[in-house]
C-alpha cells in the first residue's frame, strides 16, 4: 500500500512480484473445472520445427539434420536487421527450417492453421561454407546472440543522458573462451529478457559456449545508427570470414530502412 | 549436490521488499560462499548477469543466472539464491521441485528468509518486535528448545479471510510470496523446515536484510555475536558489489 500526495491510499505494485492474494483469490474461484480448462489448453501449447516454408515436420531435431558449429541468434529487428544486410548477404544462405508456436493467445486454434508468414524464428544455413551451421560436429558448437535494450536500462554512475549510445557490451558462458569485442557488461547490470537470458541460461548451465553482444539503443525501432553498432562484431572470431562485402551491405541495409519508413507512414 | 546429513539449507522467499533476497546476498557475499551449482527451471523468469559479488577485476566476469546454490564446506551451509520472480501458475510447481530436492539431497533442514507486508499487521505487532518465526512439527526437538531459549515470537495466527468476522484462524503471510506455500508442504512432507520473517514495507530495504541476518545469526551465530552497539551490526556484513545504484543511474546535472 502506498499513500499518494493527496493522502488517498492505493494498492501499489510489490516489487517482488507477489500478487499472491491474488493467486490464492485466483485459486479459491477457479473451480476443478475451469483449472481443467486451463490445463487443456496449456497442454496444447507448442513449438513445432518445419521443414522450410513447408508444412513438414522435421522429424529429426534441426541440429542432427544440420549440425553446426556456428550458431547465431538475432533478437529485435535492430539485431535481425544487421544479420540480413551484413552477415546473410555474403555467400549463400538457404533457408532450412522455421519455428513456429502456438498457445493460448494465437488466433488460431492451432499450429496446423497458422500461416507461413506467421513464423516466429527461420533457421538459414550457409550453403558455401559447411562449417557455420554445417557438418561439424555438436560439440564444438558456439553460439552467438545479438539483441538490444534501450538505454535508459543501463546502469551507471553517471547520468544516462551524457552516454555515447548506441553501445556495445558483452556477456559470455563460461565455456566461451574467445574474447569479445567490447567491454563486459559491468555489475550491476543484468540482461533479463526473454530470449536472450533465456538462451544464455541454458548454455551456461549445459557448458555450452555463448556470448551475447547486447547493443544500448535510444532507438528501439529499425534505426541505421544502432544496426550499424554492431559492426565491431564481424571481427570476432565467431563471425570472421562470412562477411566478404561491407559497402554492399550498409547499401542493403539503407534500402532494409526506407522500406521500413515508408510502411511505417501514417498518411499512407 | 552431495550434503551431509546435518547441512542446513538456506533460501530466500521471493516476498515483499526482496528481503529474504537481500539477506540472502549478504550471507553469501559475507561468508565468501563458492558457487557449486544451478537450480534450472523453468519456473522463474530468465535472468543474467556477470558476478554479483565480485571483488576483484579477474573474479567479475563470471556469468550468473536467476537460480543458484552456493556452499560453505566448513560451516556445512548450502545457500540457494532466487534472482527473479515466478511465471505465473508456476510458484506451486516449484515448491514442489524444489522440496523434492531438499528430501533427495539428504539435507538436514531448510532455513527460509521471508519477510511480510507490514501494514497487514495487527495492533499487537504493531507493538512488538517486527522479527517472526515458524518451525514445522517435524523440526527437532533440540532446535525448538534452542529457539525458546531466545524468546523469539512465533507467527501468529490470524483470521484465513480477513474482511469475515467468525472465520478461522490459520497461519497467513501476506506479501511473502511462496513462504506459506513452502511452510504448508513441509509440515505435510515432514520436512524440517525454519522461516524467519520481518515486517516489512516497500522501499530501501537494505536495513531490514541487515535486520533479517542478525536475526538469523542469533540462531546459527554465522558471525560473532555483536555487541550492544547496533553501529557495529551494519559494517561487519559485506555489502556485494551487485548492490550499487539500486535507485537507477546518476542524475542528468542539467536536472539541476
Amino acid at each position: 500500500m502506498a499513500a499518494t500526495f493527496f493522502g488517498e491510499v492505493v494498492k501499489a505494485p510489490c516489487r517482488a512480484g507477489t500478487e499472491d492474494e491474488e493467486e490464492e483469490e485466483e485459486g479459491r474461484r477457479e473451480t476443478p473445472e475451469d483449472r481443467e480448462v486451463r490445463l487443456q489448453l496449456a497442454r496444447k501449447r507448442e513449438v513445432r520445427l518445419l521443414r522450410r516454408q513447408t508444412k513438414t515436420s522435421l522429424e529429426v531435431s534441426l541440429l542432427e539434420k544440420y549440425p553446426c558449429s556456428k550458431f547465431i541468434i538475432a533478437i529485435g529487428n535492430n539485431a535481425v536487421a544487421f544479420l540480413s544486410s551484413f552477415v546473410m548477404n555474403s555467400g549463400v544462405w538457404e533457408e532450412v527450417g522455421c519455428a513456429k508456436l502456438w498457445n493460448e493467445w494465437c488466433r488460431t486454434t492451432d499450429t496446423t492453421h497458422l500461416s507461413s508468414t506467421e513464423a516466429f524464428c527461420v533457421f538459414y544455413h550457409l550453403k558455401s561454407n559447411p562449417s557455420v551451421f554445417g557438418s561439424c560436429p555438436r560439440k564444438n558448437m558456439q553460439i552467438t546472440i545479438l539483441t538490444c535494450r534501450h538505454v535508459t536500462d543501463y546502469k551507471t554512475s553517471e547520468s544516462t543522458g551524457s552516454l555515447p549510445s548506441p553501445f556495445l557490451r558483452a556477456l559470455k558462458t563460461q565455456n566461451f573462451k574467445d574474447s569479445a569485442c567490447c567491454p563486459l557488461l559491468e555489475q550491476p547490470n543484468i540482461v533479463h529478457d526473454l530470449p536472450a537470458a533465456g538462451v544464455l541460461s541454458y548454455c551456461q548451465v549445459w557448458k555450452i559456449p555463448a556470448i551475447l553482444y547486447l547493443c544500448y539503443t535510444d532507438v528501439m525501432k529499425l534505426d541505421l545508427i544502432t544496426v550499424e553498432a554492431f559492426k565491431p562484431i564481424l571481427s570476432t572470431r565467431s563471425l570472421k570470414g562470412l562477411v566478404k562485402n561491407i559497402p554492399q551491405s550498409t547499401e542493403i541495409l539503407k534500402k532494409l530502412m526506407t522500406t521500413n519508413e515508408i510502411q511505417s507512414n501514417i498518411y499512407t | 549436490l552431495n550434503t551431509s546429513l546435518s547441512t542446513p539449507i538456506f533460501r530466500p522467499a521471493v516476498s515483499v521488499g526482496n528481503v529474504g533476497q537481500l539477506a540472502m546476498d549478504l550471507i553469501i557475499s559475507t561468508l565468501n560462499m563458492s558457487k557449486i551449482g544451478y537450480f534450472y527451471t523453468d519456473c522463474l523468469v530468465p535472468m543474467v548477469g556477470n558476478n554479483p559479488y565480485a571483488t576483484t577485476e579477474g573474479n567479475s566476469t563470471e556469468l550468473s543466472i536467476n537460480a543458484e546454490v552456493y556452499s560453505l564446506p566448513s560451516r556445512e551451509l548450502v545457500a540457494l539464491q532466487l534472482r527473479s520472480i515466478f511465471i505465473k501458475y508456476k510458484s506451486k510447481p516449484f515448491c514442489e521441485k524444489l522440496l523434492s530436492w531438499v528430501k533427495s539431497s539428504g539435507c538436514a533442514r531448510v532455513i527460509v528468509l521471508s519477510s511480510s507486508h507490514s501494514y497487514q499487521r495487527n495492533d499487537l505487532q504493531l507493538r512488538s518486535t517486527p522479527f517472526r518465526y515458524l518451525l514445522t512439527p517435524s523440526t527437532q526437538k533440540s532446535v525448538q528448545n534452542k529457539i525458546k531459549s531466545l524468546n523469539w515470537e512465533e507467527m501468529e495466527k490470524s483470521r484465513c479471510i480477513p474482511e469475515i468476522d467468525d472465520s478461522e484462524f490459520c497461519i497467513r503471510i501476506p506479501g511473502g510470496g511462496i513462504t506459506k506455500t513452502l511452510y504448508d508442504e513441509s509440515c505435510s512432507k515432514e520436512i524440517q523446515m525454519a522461516v524467519l520473517l520481518k515486517f516489512v514495507s516497500e522501499g530501501d530495504n537494505i536495513p531490514d536484510a541487515l535486520g533479517l541476518v542478525e536475526y538469523l545469526n542469533e540462531w546459527l551465530q554465522i558471525l560473532k555475536p555483536l555487541s550492544d552497539d547496533p553501529t557495529v551490526s551494519a559494517s561487519r556484513w559485506k555489502i556485494p558489489s551487485s548492490w550499487r545504484l539500486l535507485f537507477g543511474s546518476g542524475l542528468p546535472p542539467a536536472l539541476f
